[in-house]
């Protein structure tokens, strides 16, 4: 067995330090060693987008990713983002919208939308459905995410005319 | 429109049912109970579960689709550091078999264990358990197990396989035919000698995946001290699980405990046993220490049981006017390698033929079965189950008729519905449709969509060499299933009853109890509507129990749209029970009539004055406060009911779609598609569009992607989602959804069931709509998926036939 490799690296905005396999998937040492469970895994090979994390602000499979390679990286997931102040708007319009069913895929698509709306205006649902078609859900014919998508677009861009008033 | 009478959009049934005496909770958009935990990455499936001194198992499969084991040698994988145990079918000798047993007639169960015994009968089949410290060294040591085979004969193609010469996969079988039956009413042969059209085909509706997107997977934890074994799994039906397994490993129900907790979806994936979770549980009481197996995706394509897969030779026979007078139809159905329990091999097969005349009246009715074995992962329960097979062939009879005609396919269909006046109406196989809105869902998606402004459209687009095509499909589905009809006669289990068990406590919170299991369709929430709503408490005081073998006596779990309609009936019935309990207190300590106190959001009230109790205050007064009520007065505030539909109820729907294909790359674009459907009284309309929206993109797959495929030497080709392709945002497009709320007259609540009517009609409606796409070239759909390859090979095959006929015409 190859010896262990020792990282730094900050999840949630908790550092931690750990020995790992160098085999370790990201995935496996969120659920397993950090116990962040709320990370799922639906494939294993790069298709399904369950395991989506953002690293170092970009959203990315974990399941393609070796723990080994995140010395100094950060990772954000689906628990770090309510805060104290509650939930997260796009957490807040999947709830509203009924944009779950069985949540398997949700954390997945919740960081891939978070992602999304900080990158685009997302002006038009063609652009929403393109920008979640790397993450599969089975239960929900994708048409409730799309809105709640939506939903969270333009309270943003009214939050943002807000600001900039 | 049949006779020029606006429809409205929703309209509701029941004479005595006004809008003022409509519930108010049930029939609200409550927003969900489940979605905290889920948005916040707290759900717990049960891969989630942390528990130490945790194992893990690896499986090591077979790589033959047909072989003898000869020899299967594990000493270096025992010897590895890190491996606790390795297990064959021989380590398992104290197990028992189970068997899906069926009083069917011409039925063969088979054996189902947990570890191949002495062949192996599909690729994927779980010959060696390797246990280990983690699931990283559980796989290396796979690697170190060396297994003999000796290949036998492939069965893979289910026409074959059924001839008397084929090689057995089951000798003691004695046939590959492991059901066969045959419906019949009327005299087709006469009443195809007089009709005047006659239309027919050879239909194939590919093999599938249900896909959940969590993998299967199982935990047992075993407590020596008492001898207790916990199976954690990401299973529709704990209950049934617990059975199976009590018989198995011989351990009684009250020591064996089956729990669903969170689940990644199911869609009849996991609504059957699976070897692996006898494994699992063994293990754990072997080796005393919790053992855990997570399948990875290609195991889950290997392994979980399969949907559909069937060939249908049909013909729908007409007179000159359009009326169908006969139908008959000859259906393969290719059950896998094992007759899955409890369903056995009849469940997919066999609906097929019951389902094949629909909403319609069809005088004369032949449907003959076989469910065959082939060398493939067993058939098993897929969203729809048959009845996708179904519609589509009917469906697209139906179109082909027309076409013939030359009649509106709409026209034709509405001609031959049952009308409004005709139910309750027997169809040939002998199903009996209770009053149930067919023309009333047909003409509503056709009003939704504008169907004469799309044919004018059609026929602009056509004009300018557009291949654009409108689609219909029609379907009618039993739901909420009773004790009296079951899938298969003598099956093991009882999926006509449901228990559910109400009991306030001494701090006045509620507690509901079912059997069901929530697979991700919202039942914490929409049970907690239906108790509120009879009980006269808040949905969010309660708190709903299900996906727990240990929370009422018999429990089976969630499957065939069955949640709603049954649970719903025992929530109703626990729930009065227990609010006459809370009003005979209130009466009591308020010194008012019965007929004075009104019980809602969680208090009793004398009407009209503000002398109230709470439920916290009732509960007190009942369990704690002694003297307040005498005690031959006092009653514990529980019930617990179990409700039998008897019978069941019908469910159904129109599904429109509108297509248009890209004459270069073949690609379908699905430009709307409408659905408007009778699913009863909705308990949350929120929720049913969702599975509407789910199900139709399922049939959307079904339609056009998916396709488990198996080369002639049994290997899957199909065994990541890189090749086993499911429809993501960009294919599914917006979903509109038109309720028509007929209430059931047959159920309690009026509560009809609906999960899985998307699949349902979504195929045969994207098939007819491409078949009218292609109309142009003659071309018709046989065959589903209809993948770009398979479009362009009907297209070329039908435009060179064209040059060619014509060729010939000028010789
Ligand atoms: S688990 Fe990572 S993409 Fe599917
Ligand atoms: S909600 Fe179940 S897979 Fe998306």
């Amino acid at each position: 067995m190859a010896k262990s490799v020792s990282i730094s690296i900050t999840v949630n905005g908790r550092a931690y330090r750990h020995d790992v396999e160098p085999r370790l998937l990201l995935s496996d040492f969120l659920r397993i060693e950090l116990g962040l469970t709320g990370t799922h895994v639906g494939c294993e090979h790069g298709v399904c987008g369950a395991c989506t994390v953002l690293v170092n602000g970009d959203s990315a499979r974990s399941c393609l990713l070796l723990a080994a390679q995140l010395d100094g990286a950060e990772i954000m997931t689906v628990e770090g983002l309510a805060t104290s102040g509650g939930l997260h708007p796009v957490q807040k319009a999947f709830h509203d919208h009924h944009a779950l069913q069985c949540g398997f895929c949700t954390p997945g698509m919740l960081i891939t939308a978070v992602d999304l709306l900080k990158k685009s205006p997302l002006a038009s649902d063609e652009e929403i459905r393109e920008g979640l078609s790397g993450n599969l859900c089975r239960c929900t014919g994708y048409e409730n995410i799309v809105r709640a998508v939506r939903a969270a677009a333009d309270a943003l861009k009214s939050e943002n005319q807000e600001s900039a008033l | 429109m049949t006779d020029g009478k606006p429809i409205l959009a929703v309209e509701r049934g029941g004479a005595a049912d006004s809008l003022a005496a409509r519930p108010k909770i049930v029939g609200a958009r409550v927003k969900r109970t489940e979605d905290a935990r889920l948005l916040a990455g707290k759900g717990t499936f049960v891969d989630d579960r942390r528990v130490s001194g945790l194992l893990h198992v690896a499986f090591r499969r077979s790589d033959h689709s047909h072989a003898r084991i000869k020899q299967i040698d594990c000493d270096d994988a025992r010897g590895m550091p890190g491996v606790v145990a390795v297990f064959t079918a021989e380590d398992m000798a104290s197990v028992n078999a189970i068997f899906a047993t069926s009083r069917m007639k011409d039925y063969h169960a088979t054996a189902i264990t947990a570890l191949a015994r002495d062949k192996v009968r599909y690729v994927g089949e779980p010959v060696v358990a390797v246990v280990a410290e983690t699931r990283y060294l559980a796989e290396d040591a796979l690697e170190l197990i060396n297994i003999e085979f000796d290949p036998l004969p492939v069965v893979i193609d289910p026409e074959e396989a059924a001839k008397p010469s084929a090689t057995l996969l089951h000798e003691e079988a004695g046939t590959n035919v492991l059901c066969a039956r045959e419906f019949r009413t009327g005299d087709v042969d006469q009443a195809i000698a007089c009709a005047a059209v006659r239309v027919s085909g050879r239909f194939r509706f590919r093999r599938k995946s249900p896909l959940a997107m969590e993998n299967r997977t199982y935990l047992a934890e075993y407590d020596a001290g008492r001898d207790e074994l916990t199976l954690y799994s990401s299973t529709q039906v704990p209950g049934i699980i617990r059975d199976a397994l009590s018989e198995a490993l011989d351990i009684p129900g009250s020591r064996l405990r089956v729990v669903a907790p969170d689940v990644g979806g199911g869609f009849g994936g996991k609504a059957s046993l699976y070897a692996e979770e006898i494994l699992v549980a063994f293990a754990a009481r072997r080796l005393g220490q919790p053992v855990k197996w997570t399948s990875d995706r290609m195991e889950d394509l290997a392994s979980t049981s399969q949907g559909f897969d069937q060939i249908v030779d049909a013909e729908l026979a007409l007179d000159a006017e359009g009326r169908a007078l006969s139908l008959q139809a000859d259906v393969i159905g290719d059950v896998g390698a094992y007759s899955i329990y409890p369903w056995t091999a009849v469940i997919e097969p066999v609906q097929v033929v019951s389902f094949l005349p629909g909403p319609y009246k069809i005088p004369n009715y032949r449907g003959r079965v076989r469910g065959v074995a082939t060398s493939k992962p067993p058939m098993g329960p897929y969203r729809g189950v048959g009845r996708p097979t179904s519609a589509f062939v009917t469906e697209r009879l139906m179109d082909m008729a027309a076409r013939k005609l030359g009649m509106d396919p709409v026209a034709l269909r509405l001609k031959n519905m049952i009308q409004p006046n005709e139910f309750p109406y027997r169809i040939g196989s002998g199903i009996v449709w209770d009053q149930c809105a067919f023309t009333e869902c047909l003409d509503a998606a056709c009003e939704q969509a504008d169907y004469s402004a799309l044919r004018a459209r059609q026929a602009r687009a056509r004009a300018a060499g557009h291949w654009f095509g409108i689609g219909i499909a029609c379907y009618a589905e039993l739901t909420g299933i009773g004790s009296r009809i079951s899938v298969a006669p003598g099956m093991p289990i009882n999926t006509g009853t449901e228990t559910a068990k109400i009991a306030i406590d001494s701090t006045g919170a509620i507690t509901a109890a079912f059997g069901v299991a929530s697979m991700g369709q919202g039942l914490e929430t929409t049970l907690a509507q239906v108790v509120a709503e009879h009980l006269g408490g808040r949905v969010e005081d309660i708190r709903i129990i299900q996906g727990d073998s240990a929370a009422v006596p018999n429990a089976t779990g969630s499957y065939a749209s069955r949640s709603a309609v049954l649970a719903g009936g025992a929530a109703t019935l626990a729930a009065r029970e227990v609010k006459e309990k809370l009003v005979r207190a209130a009466s009591h300590l308020l010194e008012a009539s019965a007929d004075d106190l009104a019980v809602e959001d969680g208090k009793v009230t004398v009407v009209g004055t503000d002398r109230a109790l709470t439920f916290r205050q009732l509960a007190r007064a009942v369990y704690l406060e002694m003297g307040r009520i005498p005690s031959d007065k006092r009653e514990e505030l529980t019930s617990t009911r179990t409700y039998d539909p008897v019978f069941g109820t019908s469910a159904t729907a129109a599904h429109l779609a509108v297509v248009e294909i890209d004459p270069s790359t073949f690609e379908v674009k699905i430009e709307r598609f409408v659905v408007a459907e009778d699913c009863g009284r909705l308990i949350n309309p929120m929720i049913v569009d969702g599975q509407v929206h789910g199900g139709v993109a399922q049939g959307i797959g079904a339609a056009l992607y998916e396709e488990v495929v198996y080369n002639d030497e049994g290997q899957n080709l199909t065994a990541s989602l890189v090749d086993y392709i499911i429809p993501t945002a960009t294919e599914v497009p917006s979903i509109e959804v038109v309720h028509i709320e007929k209430d059931s007259p047959t159920t309690l609540g009026g509560f009809r069931g609906m999960g899985e009517g998307g699949t349902i009609g979504a195929p045969a409606a994207i098939a007819n709509a491409i078949a009218d796409a292609l109309s142009p070239f003659n071309i018709d759909i046989f065959e589903l998926p209809v993948s770009p390859e398979r479009l362009f090979r009907l297209i070329e095959n039908a435009t060179t036939d064209r040059k060619e006929s014509t060729h010939g015409h000028e010789a």
